[in-house]
C-alpha cells in the first residue's frame, strides 16, 4: 500500500522541519522529489542525503514570477511531469491585530496562501492532461480554531482550506484530488520560538500529552498522495493528538 | 484552412467523445457538444499544444464554437 514509485512530487518549504520530513517520507515510498525552499544549503544537504530521485530547486515564494516559474523548473529538474504538489512553506509574523502592520499581514498571506494558489494553478494543467494528480496543502489547526496574535497566519491557513475545497470540486472529474493536512502542535523551528510557559500551557491542552513530529504530518501526506486515497478529496485531515476534534 | 479545420475537429472529437458528424463549424462546445467549463479549458490547452500557439485567457473566453477556434488559430498560429 501507499507505493509512490514513478510519481514526482514538489515540496515547498523542504528546508524546514515538517517539509523535510514530508520529502523524506514521499521519497521513501518511491517518489522522485523536488525540494524547494529559500535555504539553498539545507536543500542541497537534503538532496544529497536522499541520493537519487531528489533535486533542490530554491524559490522565493514572495516573488510572483519566481512562483509562477517553479512548477516548470521542477518538471525540468525531474525530467517528468509533476504528479504531487505539497504546499508546505509557511511563515509567521505574529502580533495583536491592533498592532499588525499591513506588511505583516500581506507577507504571510503572500507566501502561505497566494503562492499555494499560484503553484496549484500551474500544477493542475499537467495533472489534468495526465488525468492524475494530488495537491496537498499543509494548513494548521489555527486555520479552523483561530489563535489570538495570529490573525494573518490563521486567515492564510483558513484560506488554504477554502481554496482546496473549491479546487477539489473543479478538478475531481480529472482524477485530481485536493486536500489539506492540519497539524496541531508540532515540534519545528516555528514552535521552538514559543516560550516555555506557552509550551506547557499548550501541552496541557493536548489529550495525547505530547507534541507531534514532522513524521506524524508526513504520514498523513503520504496517505493523501497515494493511489489508495483517490476517493478522498476536499478534506482536511487533522493531525493534532486530539487537541481539537473537528 | 481546411487542414486547421480538420485538426481542430479531430481534437474536439477526441476530447469530448462526440460523433464527428456533430462537430460542424457552428457547433457550440457547451450548448451543442455537451462540454462543461472544465472541458473548454482542456480544449484550449489541446489547441495550444497542437498548433504551438498561446491562447490568452481573454481570447479563450471568446472561443465558444468550432468556428471560433479555427478562426483564432488561423489568425494566430505560426
Amino acid at each position: 500500500m501507499f507505493d509512490l514509485t514513478g510519481k514526482t512530487a514538489l515540496v515547498t518549504g523542504a528546508s524546514g522541519g515538517i517539509g523535510g520530513a514530508v520529502a523524506r517520507a514521499l521519497h521513501a515510498r518511491g517518489a522522485a522529489v523536488v525540494l524547494s525552499g529559500t535555504r539553498r544549503d539545507a536543500l542541497d544537504a537534503l538532496a544529497a542525503d536522499l541520493g537519487s530521485r531528489a533535486w533542490a530547486v530554491p524559490c522565493n515564494l514572495s516573488d510572483a514570477d519566481a512562483v509562477n516559474a517553479l512548477v516548470g523548473e521542477a518538471e525540468s529538474a525531474a525530467g517528468t511531469g509533476l504528479d504531487i504538489l505539497v504546499n508546505n512553506a509557511g511563515l509567521t509574523r505574529d502580533g495583536l491585530a491592533m498592532r499588525m502592520k499591513d506588511e505583516e499581514w500581506s507577507a504571510v498571506l503572500d507566501v502561505n496562501l497566494t503562492a499555494a494558489f499560484r503553484l496549484s494553478r500551474a500544477a493542475m494543467k499537467g495533472m489534468m492532461k495526465r488525468r492524475w494528480g494530488r495537491i496537498i496543502s499543509i494548513t494548521s489547526i489555527v486555520g479552523v480554531t483561530g489563535n489570538p496574535g495570529q490573525a494573518n497566519y490563521a486567515a492564510s491557513k483558513a484560506g488554504l482550506i477554502g481554496m482546496s475545497k473549491s479546487l477539489a470540486g473543479e478538478v475531481a472529474p480529472r482524477g485530481i484530488t485536493v486536500n489539506c493536512v492540519a497539524p496541531g502542535f508540532i515540534t519545528s523551528a516555528m514552535t521552538d520560538a514559543l516560550s516555555d510557559d506557552q509550551k506547557s500551557r499548550l501541552l496541557g491542552a493536548i489529550p495525547a500529552g505530547a507534541m507531534g513530529t514532522g513524521d506524524d504530518i508526513a504520514a498523513a501526506v503520504v496517505y493523501l498522495a497515494s493511489m489508495e486515497a483517490g476517493y478522498v478529496t476536499g478534506q482536511t485531515l487533522h493531525v493534532n493528538g486530539g487537541m481539537a476534534m473537528i | 484552412m481546411s487542414d486547421v479545420a480538420e485538426r481542430v475537429k479531430k481534437i474536439v472529437v477526441e476530447h469530448l467523445g462526440v460523433d464527428e458528424a456533430k462537430v460542424t463549424e457552428n457547433a457550440s462546445f457547451i450548448d451543442d457538444l455537451g462540454a462543461d467549463s472544465l472541458d473548454t479549458v482542456e480544449l484550449v490547452m489541446a489547441f495550444e499544444e497542437e498548433f504551438q500557439c498561446e491562447i490568452p485567457d481573454d481570447a479563450a473566453e471568446k472561443i465558444l464554437t468550432v468556428k471560433d477556434a479555427i478562426e483564432f488559430i488561423n489568425a494566430n498560429a505560426k
